[in-house]
């Protein structure tokens, strides 16, 4: 990797504690994400990682603790003030729209950058015109950009798994996002999809500039792309820092592969 | 529209193109579909970018007599580049895109390359792996700059680079492009291609301007083309039938050229084209029908007797309504409805609706596939040509298509057969010479001035030329019986389920064969049968595929001992392959022609199970995955007897 300086810190979570009745699903987590950089998120099942990620995009709100974004200290983030500071995701189980095409569903993405309002848009009227067009133009960069022009008035429902994922990848770079959130990105993936789709995530990267952070469990992967990793369990933080550091750490260790008994 | 006479204004591809710059300056020329829609280039906009493309070239030292390699998929800056290229004099040197470093590293040490011009970074990539091994590679030019950010080397350039380079030189050196133009000669070298060499080294074939114009006029004026054709480019590049089409011809009448997107969206941009003239090898049409077939498989019953019902009146009259022969008037009334209901739609669902001419070479096509395409409306023919006649030999007219030849001489061809068998060659359109290879250019073209093609053939009763096989292969079975493997390979392969055959028999008492399933045909035939399978292998190994097989073979006996003659070709003894056999492996060239040395060689174990009686046998070998990695892959494969028929009168 070459060319891409990693910059200041531009997330910050202090003291996230996140309860969904009397089960703690994160305890007192606090971690950094700085600019240009690409953080992993792992950790055993169960451990917290997608919570995170759904506190750090607003879905979740945590009881405890504060979310600094881009300078801004706030409590909670709301998910639309999300998208619009530029934050955008993909889901574990896509949740795109799978009787829409393609090209549709990576429409969608560019909503927050639309201008003409609603009825505008239904009747194609004045600007919504002329936006559609710019949309598309961007929309078609993305397709280009992730090899898909082969399946752009495709169904999504029809599509296998593999191509799903990277229309939702689509989809979130669509919106031009300053940080992109990834949640299992390779899952059910073969080797050939996996080299696919990890070349695409560091081109994203180095190409735009987007920083990163990503939930993911094939550890070669993990290891091989990422600048620093933060170690879940449980809820709570075990580890922080470059994957070496992390590799060698034995709380995590202990983790992922037991205790001696 | 009138024949253009060949003056001296219209004589080389450059003078060529500031001709239709002047008559037809507005015509669309080139179309690429990119970010989605089809974006389009004028002839006058060609000239322009082809003038900036050579101008930049020139400030780059590049001089007449230079050759400058082509790497990519069909792209019109590539297309343009050739012409820019030809403006100076020097040639241009297209090379197979889906071929491995080390494969372009022959071709371009060969011809001396300095300058190269690459589609993407993955063309670049493969230069920069084997850069160390050609000391004369001064400048690499890239036309898709994605992901070619980091890459800092000094003699990489852009194509957007050369080209603002080349409009800063014109400006400064006024008249000097038109002198290098008017410079050029019909004798000059305007391409040199590679043949894809079966046995041996690959050799450069060198075509004169005046070779391709020729062979370019006569295929135009025997299928009456105008500058209205809409063609697809999609075949490679360094292919010489592509040359033919999408540069000489396109060059010769003003036709438009249109590039796909990209290798997957091929048959969809098809269907948004609609091309008026159309080239594909028989795998592509066999592809076609199969997925046609499959399809309607899966419809109504209702459909299904509509579609089977019109396909019965099409068989019964479509070729010959096709041909201008008289037909009963119910005949063509109920051809007529079949044309609303089934060919119509068929034709626009395989964007065919609106081609006028098309042509297949390459291989052997079968005649139902054949006879298929012609019964519903689609003027397929053949065509004979090698790359050193710039694939103009023989060609089928109109209204006299048979399915086992590949017709008559073209205008201006001389086709004569030797003493041996041999089919040889003269006109206009052959090769100077192969590059830096006088003793082979000696050993090709006779003191008569006849190209020497390497196939046996015959012309039949109504003087249409039929291809036997390559000279070469044609031998001898152990008693003393002819043995043409192509021609065998070509039957079996006429079935959808066989992908590839290769049969073994010189000198040897019996013929036995190796066989590849096609996966999609033979997959759909076992999911319908409710046969599971878990990959490739798997169902070639079934026993229900066997059969399947068997039957086949069976069949082709029964041709085979029809055919008098080689009656003692019938196949013995056959296996099937648990793996595709794969130009990646160097199996098959990169044109898909089976290299038949190498094949023996690398599976000797199962040639000699096969002559030995063995039931079964045991092999391993060597494979490239498509990442690169090598590997090995074994499988235990039955071998099978298939029954065989004596000659009437005969015992076996």
């Amino acid at each position: 990797m070459s060319g891409r300086k990693i910059g200041d810190v531009i997330l910050d979570l202090q003291n996230i504690s996140l309860r969904f009745g009397g089960v703690k699903a994160l305890t007192n987590i606090s971690f950094d994400v700085r600019e240009h950089e690409v953080r992993a998120i792992i950790g055993p099942n169960g451990a917290g990682k997608s919570s995170m990620l759904n506190v750090i995009n607003g879905v979740y709100h945590p009881q405890e603790g504060r979310i600094n974004f881009h300078g801004e200290e706030r409590r909670r983030m709301e998910s639309h003030m999300a998208a619009r500071q530029g934050i955008a995701r993909t889901f574990q189980n896509i949740a795109l729209f799978k009787g829409m095409t393609v090209l549709d569903n990576i429409m969608t993405g560019r909503l927050t950058k639309m201008k003409a309002n609603f009825l505008e848009q239904a009747i194609r009227f004045g600007r919504a015109g002329r936006e559609e067009l710019a949309h598309r133009r961007k929309v078609e960069e993305v397709i280009d950009f992730l090899e898909i022009q082969h399946i752009r008035k495709t169904p999504v429902g029809r599509l296998p798994y593999g191509l799903q994922k990277r229309v939702e990848l689509a989809r979130a770079l669509a919106a031009e996002p300053t940080m992109l959130l990834l949640d299992e990105p390779m899952a059910g993936m073969n080797v050939e999809e996996k080299q696919d789709m990890c070349r695409f995530i560091l081109d994203v990267n180095d190409q735009f500039g987007t920083t990163i952070v990503l939930i993911e469990h094939d550890m070669g992967v993990v290891m091989d792309i990422s600048d620093r990793v933060v170690v879940l369990d449980y809820g709570k933080k075990i580890g922080d820092g470059t994957p070496d550091v992390v590799r060698n750490n034995p709380e995590v260790i202990a983790a992922y592969l037991g205790v001696a008994h | 529209m009138p024949a253009m006479a060949s003056s001296r204004a219209t004589d080389t591809f450059p003078r060529l193109l500031f001709y239709h710059a002047q008559v037809r300056g507005e015509k669309t020329a080139m179309r690429e579909k990119d970010l989605g829609i089809w974006q389009a280039w004028t002839w006058r906009e060609v000239a322009e970018h082809v003038r900036a493309l050579a101008c930049g070239l020139a400030e780059m030292g590049f001089q007449r007599g230079d050759n400058l390699a082509i790497i990519g998929d069909n792209r019109p800056r590539l297309y343009m580049m050739m012409a820019a290229v030809q403006c100076l004099g020097g040639v241009p040197v297209p090379l197979y895109q889906d071929a491995v470093a080390h494969e372009m590293l022959f071709v371009l040490q060969d011809a001396g390359i300095r300058f190269a011009l690459v589609e993407d970074q993955e063309q670049v990539d493969k230069l920069l792996e084997i850069k160390d091994q050609l000391p004369a590679l001064a400048h690499l030019v890239y036309d898709d700059p994605r992901g070619m950010r980091h890459y800092n080397q000094p003699f990489l350039h852009d194509i957007a680079e050369l080209m603002a380079m080349g409009r800063i030189h014109n400006q400064n050196h006024p008249g000097l492009l038109d002198a290098e133009v008017a410079r050029g000669g019909a004798d000059d070298i305007g391409v040199m291609l590679y043949t894809s060499g079966t046995t041996g080294k690959p050799k450069g074939v060198c075509l004169t301007h005046n070779a391709f114009i020729s062979a370019a006029r006569g295929g135009v004026e025997f299928d009456r083309l105008t500058a209205d054709e809409d063609i697809l480019s999609y075949l490679p590049m360094a292919w010489v039938g592509d040359h033919l089409f999408s540069f000489a011809q396109a060059m010769v009448t003003g036709f438009t050229i249109n590039c796909p997107e990209s290798g997957e969206t091929v048959m969809n941009d098809l269907r948004e084209i609609g091309p008026t003239y159309y080239f594909a090898p028989p795998r592509v049409f066999e592809n076609l029908l199969t997925q046609v077939m499959i399809r309607m498989e899966d419809a109504s019953a209702l459909k299904q007797a509509i579609f089977h019902f019109f396909m019965r009146v099409a068989r019964r009259s479509g070729a010959d309504i096709l041909d201008g022969k008289s037909v009963p008037l119910t005949q063509r009334l109920l051809y007529l409805l079949g044309n609303v209901f089934v060919y119509g739609p068929l034709k626009n669902v395989l964007g065919l609706s609106r081609v006028r001419v098309a042509y297949t070479a390459g291989a052997a096509i079968g005649p139902d596939l054949f006879r298929f395409y012609r019964s519903i409306g689609i003027n397929l023919k053949q065509l004979y040509g090698q790359t050193e006649t710039c694939a103009y030999v023989c060609l089928q007219p109109d209204g006299q298509i048979k399915f086992d030849s590949v017709g008559k001489p073209a205008p201006g061809v001389e086709v004569k057969i030797a003493d041996n068998g041999e089919i040889l060659v003269k006109g206009p359109m052959l090769l100077k010479g192969y590059y830096k290879r006088p003793d082979a250019t000696a050993e090709s073209i006779n003191a008569d001035g006849y190209f020497m093609t390497g196939d046996a053939g015959f012309f039949d009763d109504d003087g249409h030329l039929k291809i036997i096989d390559r000279a070469k292969d044609v031998g001898k079975l152990a008693g003393g019986a002819m043995y043409a493997p192509n021609y065998i390979e070509n039957k079996l392969k006429f079935f959808q389920y066989v992908k590839e055959a290769v049969v073994f028999g010189a000198n040897r008492e019996m013929v036995c064969a190796f066989i590849n399933i096609d996966l999609g045909a033979v997959g759909n035939w076992a999911e319908r049968r409710g046969i599971a399978y878990s990959g490739y292998a798997d169902l070639a190994a079934r026993q229900e595929v066997y059969q399947l097989i068997q039957e086949c073979v069976e069949q082709v006996n029964t041709e085979l001992v029809a055919e008098g003659m080689l009656a003692d070709s019938q196949i013995h003894r056959f296996l099937i392959l648990h793996k595709e056999l794969d130009p990646d492996d160097g199996e098959l060239t990169r044109t898909r022609k089976v290299r038949r040395g190498f094949v023996a060689e690398k599976y000797a174990v199962l040639i000699d199970a096969l002559y030995a009686g063995r039931t079964t046998q045991y092999i391993v070998i060597q494979v490239k995955f498509e990442d690169g990695r090598s590997g090995k892959v074994a499988a235990d494969l039955q071998i099978r007897d298939a029954k065989h028929f004596p000659l009437l009168g005969q015992t076996v």
